[in-house]
């Protein structure tokens, strides 16, 4: 936005976490250490379904250097038949998943944990645990595990009266969909697959935790939030929240992988148990293993329209892997596929299906991805069908002001349109393509964002500074752009604000990193809080000049008194107001806490061009550009970071991630080099069109970034090698083996 | 605490020494670029890891009296390529190692670790191969020489026999008209294992191939030295006839598997294709040479 | 067996330490030195979190053997900036925002240096592929390569 009436807003200011950051000082949770810790190992399956009839553990016990050894027996129980809500979480599953109670319910389910003096010797002791298993079928696909024999993850999951592997469901209705169809010219239903992906966070997950014999709790660890690490420990361990101190170290990414625990009630129960902080850190084989990654899906999409263009109808089925427990994000899927459109008609309806793979964990927009690649699928045949171009179908359809989405609620102003029609006028949507095998895609996205509880303090320091202090990891940058809004605000200079993040014990209650929701929320708090500062300053300067508060206006980072007082007193900064603040009243600071409201959905568009190597199937990305309606940039850089972040994920998604399991059940790429995430070399430089429609429901008009910029992404790839092939390929990952079997398998038909 | 040694001798005499003595679960360390990460896996536990890079024979490049090369094994890719000739003459071999991982893995692996991990997929091997270069072995009993085809015997494994170290690796000395080259088929960009490669060296004269050699990687349980396609180009002046004929030979060379990183039907599919470009490249630079 | 006895040049100051014939460059450096600014994303040499030089030459830290550092020059993360100011690689990501999370950044940093010492006019492709080994997950790359064009193009300029 060209505003220029903010200074910092808008401003490309160095991020005050940086410096640590580029010098290797900023502390992670892996760099902690502890005087007299010990290290912590757990000994995970080596079945992917199996009943565990007795733990042994006496042997790990006696190994010298081993001071503790916990089991599940060891934590808080959770029966299944009652429900335990955390947030979106239910503790009965994150017990399970933590350890394994009953059952081991995937290759890599942690067993036991065990406490040594060396990262050796705890892994020697686990080795020496005894398990006795009684090994299981299972089932890995979501065909396997819904097929009439399958095996049976869970007793106590019915569905339709018979024991299941579909845990739930979820359906969202709009008018009705029969009718719709029976009103179109055009009906394109196709059937689609995605393999489950990794949020490949660079940094595995790590804690040190020292419980003190009074039970007293220090957790340093890595997550996309401390009060629910210390929320989740105390549920898991017994040990009252207010014992627990839950210290955000430094996070190397997330994208919600973080957003549950593993590894820190573990260490807490072997803290405990030994009497010494114990550190754990995963390998990246652990993190690929047992940590989350978000769910293979099966779908089928049905559209209906008009000759003229008008989408009468929208149907979709969406199956989708929760791994061994439930709770897969069928809400996103379902939830989202048709909302950026104006459909009169839609039925969406989701299934959680569990099977022997690891639980899925949130992943950038969870679900939504996966229902978009569907629907977006689909509508390009959609406009084939009808000879329109297919942005100019998006645009004629376009949810906007007003427009009731399937899921619930009825719009306010939104700027998807805008995503559109900034696309549609792009110089790289008319740029003609030169290449034989090139292809242009497009595709668009729609995430729900979201607001919740979040907590700021604002302190003036002695000397005139600002500390902000706020209750949310900062995965991508987000205290420079607090710093930004405090910093405007006051009218001050950005370098004079500071912000930490608060330990659970120094901030007020704030949910997690998570949802698109962190500068959203902790904007609104700290506002409020910098506004009540500045409430406070005036009441100062009015003291010293004797004068009403009213009579006082804080501008340019000054106190000026107003009306007939303006030419009495001179203005005071807010160093010499910091000097004085003893004398007239105390510490000058303040704070709020709320459960934010507001955060509108968050919607974008995106064009993808790829060439395509026929011979050997590899599809290259050669550009791409993603328009996003943001509200308002508050750290341009920032907002393109995540922009590009998501391009790059979805690329990722599209053409090589994916998790490949053995016949044993286990998954056979756990590492880095078969794991294909995109390497520097593989990718365009990722072009940003931002769109600044702010959101009214907030102070500076801020609107959820961080996980719209993924959702349309393998579509608008797969769209974009339909382009260059003419193959319409329903199965993700389009890697070159199924790109060149594509291919060949349609030159085959066009000889026959 | 682990109860491995690590020994590194200065002369060769002192490491097949220590190595024959060490026996059993001994393990050379070169760039420790496979190595230590199959440690890690728990993959290999060695007792013993004797660490050759301060033997001269191993990390020296030198040109021969016939013209030739002898690189030692344990020459990490970033220093081979710093070399002012040898890439000028084997530009294939250069970049089949040049391959092996990123530019931090190029710092470390060799072409010797490579070979002796005794992966059919190990990118400096197909061209190593088609080089017709060979390699010297010393051990308890002296010193021998092996074509680079005949040391990898399977999937990791080798054969060399029990405390016998890879040394370096001979080059011949090259006509006019002569050159090389290699590529690999990788989903990514880089850092990824070949699902296919291939290296090709040639001599042209007057644009007929008089010699050919094909060494063909990733596609079988070691890395091949296809001589149907050799012969198919030897003696033309490689018309599409004969490129076509070579690269059904490669083709048909193909013994590969179905796993995680290709299948069988897209293996033998890609060896052929690429064949060919590697062979474009090759005959390019053998024109100019 | 016992300890090992490593003699070295760290940051350019000479450092003696034991170690374990297993340990890695990358465990001695976090866990014995406390110098933790070279991060282990994944052990194997296929993330380049770990990126240090030895003797100038850029290599992983997790696939060295901490036995194999004795009498060579070690530089890491923590010995790029002076004590009063930062390399301009580190300012220049600073300015554009070439980090996000940073857990890669100090990897890319170690990886970027070496490039432009050997390479002070890199093309795009050329900075793309010599980072291929350093995988960072937030960014998408666009402005991490940016940031080391940029800093070629003023460390020429100021060169001349």
């Amino acid at each position: 936005m060209n505003d220029q009436s903010h200074k910092w807003i808008g401003k490309r200011t160095i991020r005050p976490d940086g410096a640590d950051k580029v010098t290797g000082r900023a502390a992670y949770a892996a760099d902690a250490t502890m005087p007299g810790m010990v290290w912590g190992k757990v000994l995970r399956s080596p079945h992917p379904h199996a009943v565990i009839k007795s733990i042994d553990t006496s042997k790990a016990e006696a190994l010298p250097g081993v001071k503790a050894v916990a089991t599940a027996a060891d934590f808080v129980d959770f029966p299944v038949d009652t429900p335990v809500p955390l947030g979106i979480q239910d503790m009965r599953w994150m017990s399970r998943n933590m350890l394994a109670k009953e059952k081991v319910l995937f290759h890599g389910h942690p067993i036991a944990a065990v406490a040594a003096t060396s990262e050796e010797i705890a892994a020697e002791a686990c080795a020496l645990i005894e398990v006795d298993y009684d090994v299981l079928p299972f089932a890995i696909e979501i065909d396997d595990a819904l097929a009439k024999d399958a095996p049976i993850l869970h007793d106590f999951i019915e569905f339709e009266g018979r024991k299941s592997n579909i845990a739930g469901t979820l359906e969202h209705k709009l008018g009705d969909v029969e009718a719709g169809f029976a009103e179109a010219d055009v009906i394109v239903e196709r059937s689609f697959t995605t393999k489950p992906v990794h949020q490949g966070y660079i940094e595995t997950h790590a804690c040190v935790v020292s419980v003190a014999p009074d039970d007293r709790t220090t957790i340093w660890s890595s997550s996309q939030g401390q009060f629910m690490v210390r929320a989740m420990t105390a549920y898991l361990t017994g040990i009252p929240q207010s014992h627990i101190k839950a210290i955000p170290a430094e996070i190397g990414g997330g994208f919600g992988g973080k957003t549950i625990v593993y590894l820190e009630p573990v260490a807490t129960i072997l803290s405990k148990k030994s009497g010494r902080p114990v550190k754990m850190v995963m390998t990246r084989e652990e993190v690929m293993r047992a940590t989350g990654p978000t769910s293979g899906s099966k779908s089928t999409v049905k559209i209906g329209a008009k000759k003229d263009g008008t989408i009468v109808a929208g149907q979709g089925t969406f199956y989708l892997q929760a791994g061994c427990l439930p709770g897969s994000p069928i809400r996103g899927a379902a939830g989202c596929a048709f909302a950026p459109y104006d459909i009169k008609n839609v039925h969406s309806f989701g299934y959680d299906v569990v099977s022997n793979r690891s639980k899925v964990a949130a992943y950038r927009a969870p679900g939504a991805p996966i229902g978009a690649f569907a629907v977006e699928c689909v509508l390009d045949e959609v406009a084939e069908k009808l000879g329109m171009d297919p942005l100019k179908l998006r645009l004629k359809n376009a949810a906007k002001e007003g427009t009731k989405a399937a899921h619930g609620p009825t719009f306010p102003r939104i700027g998807y349109a805008e995503t559109v029609e900034e696309a549609l006028n792009s110089t790289h949507y008319k740029t003609p393509l030169t290449g034989k095998y090139q292809g242009r895609g497009v595709a668009s996205g729609f995430w729900f964002n979201a607001g919740g509880e979040s907590s700021a303090q604002v302190n003036i320091t002695e000397d005139g500074n600002v500390v902000v202090t706020t209750g949310h990891p900062d995965i991508g940058g987000s205290r420079a752009s607090i710093a930004n809004i405090t910093a405007e605000l006051l009218g001050i200079d950005y370098d004079q604000v500071s912000v930490q993040i608060g330990d659970t014990a120094t901030i007020g209650y704030s949910n997690l990193t998570g949802g698109s929701r962190v500068l959203f929320a902790s904007a609104m708090v700290v506002t409020e809080s910098t506004e009540q500062v500045i409430e406070q300053l005036k009441g100062r300067a009015a003291k010293i000049w004797g004068i009403d508060p009213s009579q006082v206006v804080w501008e340019n980072g000054e106190a000026r008194p107003m009306g007939e007082h303006s030419a009495n007193f001179p203005s005071m900064s807010l160093e010499e107001l910091a000097a004085k603040a003893n004398a007239t009243g105390g510490p000058i600071g303040a704070g709020s806490q709320s459960n934010t409201v507001g955060a509108e959905g968050g919607f974008a568009t995106h064009v993808c061009d790829v060439e395509v190597d026929v011979d050997l199937g590899i599809v290259r990305v050669i550009r791409y550009t993603c328009f996003q309606d943001v509200g308002r940039a508050i750290h341009p850089s920032y907002v393109e970071g995540q922009l590009q972040g998501g391009m790059a994920q979805g690329i990722g998604w599209a053409l090589n991630e994916e998790y490949i399991y053995d016949k044993n059940g286990r998954v056979d790429n756990p590492g880095f080099l078969d794991y294909r995430m995109p390497v520097c070399s593989d990718l365009p430089m990722l072009d940003c069109g931002i769109i600044e429609i702010p959101n009214p429901k907030h102070p500076q008009g801020v609107r959820g970034v961080g996980e719209v910029p993924l959702v349309p992404g393998p579509a608008a790839v797969r769209n974009a090698v339909y382009d260059a092939l003419g193959i319409r390929i329903d199965d993700l990952p389009l890697s070159p083996p199924s790109v060149l079997a594509a291919i060949d398998a349609n030159s085959r038909q066009a000889a026959e | 605490m682990s109860d491995i040694r690590y020994l590194a001798p200065q002369t060769l005499d002192d490491a097949v020494a220590q190595y024959a003595a060490a026996a059993g679960a001994a393990r050379i360390l070169a760039g420790g670029t496979d190595l230590l990460v199959q440690m890690r896996s728990g993959l290999k536990k060695p007792s013993t890891i004797v660490d050759v890079k301060k033997i001269p024979e191993l990390t020296a490049i030198e040109e021969t009296a016939d013209g030739g090369f002898r690189v030692g094994a344990a020459v990490a890719g970033a220093v081979l390529e710093e070399h002012p000739t040898f890439g000028k003459v084997w530009p294939g071999v250069l970049e089949g190692l040049n391959l092996i991982g990123s530019t931090q893995i190029q710092g470390r692996a060799s072409m010797g670790g490579n070979l002796c991990n005794g992966s059919p997929a190990g990118d400096s091997v197909p061209a190593l191969v088609a080089a017709g270069a060979v390699a010297t072995i010393a051990g308890p009993d002296g010193t021998r020489e092996l074509k680079v085809e005949d040391v990898p015997a399977g999937p990791g494994k080798t054969n060399l026999k029990p405390g016998e170290i890879l040394v370096s690796f001979t080059f011949p000395a090259r006509p006019k008209g002569s050159s090389d080259a290699y590529l690999r088929m990788i989903p990514r960009t880089e850092m990824d294992i070949a699902v296919v490669g291939v290296g090709v060296s040639l001599t042209l004269e007057n644009g007929t191939c008089t010699a050919a050699r094909v060494g063909l990687g990733a596609v079988a349980p070691t890395v091949l030295l296809v001589h149907g396609a050799a012969e198919a180009i030897i003696g033309t002046k490689l018309d599409d006839a004969a490129i076509e004929k070579a690269a059904a030979a490669c083709s048909a060379a193909c013994n590969p598997i179905d796993d995680k990183r290709g299948t069988i039907a897209y293996r033998t599919k890609v060896a052929g294709v690429l064949f060919k470009r590697t062979l474009a490249i090759a005959a390019e630079r053998a024109g100019r040479a | 067996m016992a300890k090992i006895h490593v003699s070295t040049t760290i940051n350019g100051e000479p450092t003696e330490f034991l170690c374990d014939p297993a340990d890695t460059v990358l465990d001695t450096l976090r866990d014995t030195l406390g110098l933790t600014g070279s991060k282990e994303g994944c052990g194997s040499g296929d993330c380049g979190a770990c990126s240090i030089t030895i003797d100038g030459r850029l290599v992983c830290s997790c696939l060295v053997l901490a036995a194999e550092a004795d009498g060579h020059e070690i530089e890491t993360i923590e010995g790029m900036a002076g004590s009063d100011h930062l390399h301009p690689l580190q300012r220049k990501f600073l300015e554009t925002a070439a980090l996000q999370c940073g857990i890669c950044t100090p990897g890319f940093l170690m990886a970027a240096k070496s490039l432009l010492e050997k390479n002070p006019d890199p093309t795009e492709t050329e900075v793309r592929y010599w980072l291929a080994g350093n995988l960072c997950r937030c960014t998408g790359y666009d402005k991490i390569v940016r940031a080391v064009m940029e800093t070629a193009a003023e460390m020429r300029e100021g060169a001349r």
